[in-house]
């Protein structure tokens, strides 16, 4: 059983087990607008909670990844690297990395779905 | 807006055999046979062959498709985009300034070394800085050679901890870009909801490893920083610099100094605050300004003035002997020198009241803007600006109408749109920089067109949103161009 969560800086992280799927929230792609490059890790490089991993670029900005949880990179999507709007097409669908979580307890620091919607709309003042 | 759009490129126009020149023959026909094989091209260019009147009318056409300041009003957030007034362009293509050649003796250049040195003391006292360089290209080489120089001081002291730079989340993207080049790390920090910078949250970043904190002053949002003096004291308590980007400079002119705020070093974009051309892109520049006890970092050479009777009064200072700590060449000689005369010139014809007037103006235009249209445009930060402010897209949000589709709409009615989605700090940021030299009747359309988008968003918002209607080319493909640029026209194919 799977359970989504999202960090403040609108990273989510769907953990199954002690592997996590890192990608960018649909507000996020949404306020982005159309992404033409996904700069990734590679596999085995480590990612630290709150620390910058990579960047997503649209025709609007270039924004920072920030890590939401701690953990070893299995695997980067590479889809994203030929087709960066699949991150628009379904952002939840399309994690920019998979990981192998090194402190699962650092998930308590995250927000669930609707602590997440309402950082959201308080975010749209 | 032309509706007649002139849409080829010279390489359409292009037949072989064509030709708009005959050069005599250059007396080396075997050059062939002489040059190595390895230094000989296997294809002839493939440069368009057309014939002088082509050419003339291929240019001419293509120019009544550009939309610049002479052509209509310009509203561009964060560039300045004010008139350049025609003296400049005289006084810049006076025979004695463009007949000169770099390499002549400084004796015979003293009225154009006369000119640099009076523009150097003039933005001294403007900037409240002890001493000037003109040597930078542009505003973003200004800061890199700014932020140089703060190194250089740094290490001449032998601190060498200090690798860090601090930049507010609102800064302009050169700021960090000219501290990466510059060889120093990026710190960010946050800023107020006001849009100026947090004291609390600047102060547990200041250590022994910060070289610098860059400050745009008033900020991107248009907002003066008015804890300058305390950020500039806990700044200078950590032994960093303290660094100002003259992107905003406009507003201060005659006003405020960045020298009397506390700031060390300083670069000034002439092509915004002294109406020297933006020329698409170039040429700009960016003098450095730097308080005293930092001269001997700036770059060289220097035009410096004899205190005695010498003769010549001016000369070129390369000084490698006297500042072991200069920065050496950032520029081919002096920079774009003539772009520094065209400064000059503005200086000099407005004089020191109208400079002041000038920045107070454009602070007024600005204000009038913003207060005309607060009631249908989202406005974050209510407060007095200065020269510039910055809107979160249109108030009433269920259309569905978006900042880029105002923007759009815009250039239907023959304005250049306002800047889009900058800075960061909101989603929808509109962000509109009249400049002083508008009228009041300029402001006034300007004005009562966008309060027409704004009716139009809320009754026909479908119209709004597939804007522009008019213009030659209607929405370019900004995504696809990202993803696959078409750079030459053979790539067309």
């Amino acid at each position: 059983m799977s359970k989504t969560y999202y960090s403040p800086t609108h990273e989510y992280v769907t953990v199954d087990g002690n592997i996590g799927y890192i990608g960018i929230s649909d507000y996020a792609q949404h306020a982005l607008g159309n992404v033409v490059y996904v700069d990734m890790p590679e596999q085995g490089d480590d990612l630290e909670a709150g620390e910058e991993f990579g960047a997503v670029e649209s025709v609007k900005a270039a924004s920072d990844l920030f890590a939401p949880v701690s953990g070893a990179v299995i695997e980067s999507n590479e889809q994203l690297i030929d087709n960066p709007r699949l991150i628009n097409e379904d952002a939840m669908a399309n994690w920019i990395v998979k990981i192998e979580l090194t402190d699962p307890s650092e998930l308590d620091n995250l927000m669930d779905e609707e602590a997440y919607r309402a950082h959201c709309e308080a975010e749209k003042h | 807006m032309n509706k007649k759009y002139y849409g080829k490129v010279i390489f359409e126009l292009s037949r072989p055999g064509r030709q708009g020149y005959s050069l005599p023959s250059n007396g080396c026909d075997d050059a062939l046979s002489v040059l190595p094989a390895d230094l000989l091209r296997q294809n002839a260019p493939q440069l368009p062959e057309v014939d002088e009147l082509t050419v003339v009318r291929h240019y001419n056409n293509m120019s009544t498709n550009n939309f610049g300041v002479d052509t209509g009003f310009y509203p561009l957030g964060s560039c300045t985009m004010k008139y350049n007034p025609k003296i400049n362009e005289e006084m810049a293509s006076l025979p004695a300034f463009t007949a000169l050649h770099p390499f002549q003796p400084s004796a015979t250049v003293q009225g154009a070394l006369e000119a640099y040195y009076t523009l150097q003391r003039m933005l001294c006292e403007i900037g409240g800085m002890a001493e000037f360089t003109l040597n930078p290209y542009a505003g973003a080489h200004g800061e890199l050679t700014g932020l140089m120089v703060i190194r250089a001081y740094h290490e001449s002291r032998g601190d060498m901890k200090r690798t860090k730079v601090i930049v507010p989340d609102s800064a302009h993207g050169t700021n960090p870009a000219s501290a990466a080049v510059a060889g120093l790390k990026v710190v960010e920090v946050k800023s107020l909801p006001d849009g100026t910078v947090d004291v609390e949250a600047l102060r547990p970043l200041l250590d022994d490893t910060i070289a610098a904190v860059m400050m745009t002053n008033p900020n991107t949002v248009g907002i003066f920083e008015h804890n300058i003096p305390e950020i500039a004291e806990i700044v200078h308590a950590c032994g960093a610099l303290l660094y100002y980007d003259g992107a905003n400079l406009n507003p201060l002119l005659g006003v405020a100094r960045p020298g009397d705020m506390g700031f060390d070093v300083m670069h000034i974009n002439l092509h915004k605050t002294f109406s020297t051309p933006h020329g698409g892109g170039g040429p700009g520049a960016g003098p450095v300004g730097v308080r005293a006890g930092l001269e001997q970092f700036l770059p060289n050479p220097r035009v410096v003035k004899h205190s005695g009777d010498d003769d010549p009064l001016f000369h070129l200072d390369f000084g490698t002997e006297k500042a072991p700590h200069a920065l050496g060449r950032i520029s081919s000689w002096l920079g774009n020198f003539a772009v520094e005369l065209r400064a000059l010139a503005y200086i000099l014809s407005l004089g020191r009241d109208g400079l002041k007037l000038a920045g107070t103006l454009a602070t007024l235009n600005a204000n009038y803007i913003k207060e005309s249209l607060r009631d249908l445009y989202a406005l974050p930060i209510d407060r007095v600006c200065k020269h510039e402010f910055v809107f979160d897209g249109l108030a009433d949000k269920s259309t569905g109408v978006t900042t880029l589709n105002v923007a759009k709409r815009l250039l239907d009615h023959g304005f250049h749109a306002p800047t889009i989605y900058f800075p960061l700090l909101f989603h929808e940021s509109l962000m509109i920089e009249p400049t002083e030299t508008e009228s009041k009747e300029t402001l006034d359309e300007f004005i009562a067109v966008m309060r027409d988008i704004a009716r139009e968003a809320a009754e026909d918002p479908e119209t709004v949103k597939n804007a522009p209607l008019e213009t030659p080319i209607r929405k370019p493909d900004d995504t696809a161009a990202a993803l696959n640029p078409v750079v030459t026209f053979a790539e067309l194919g």
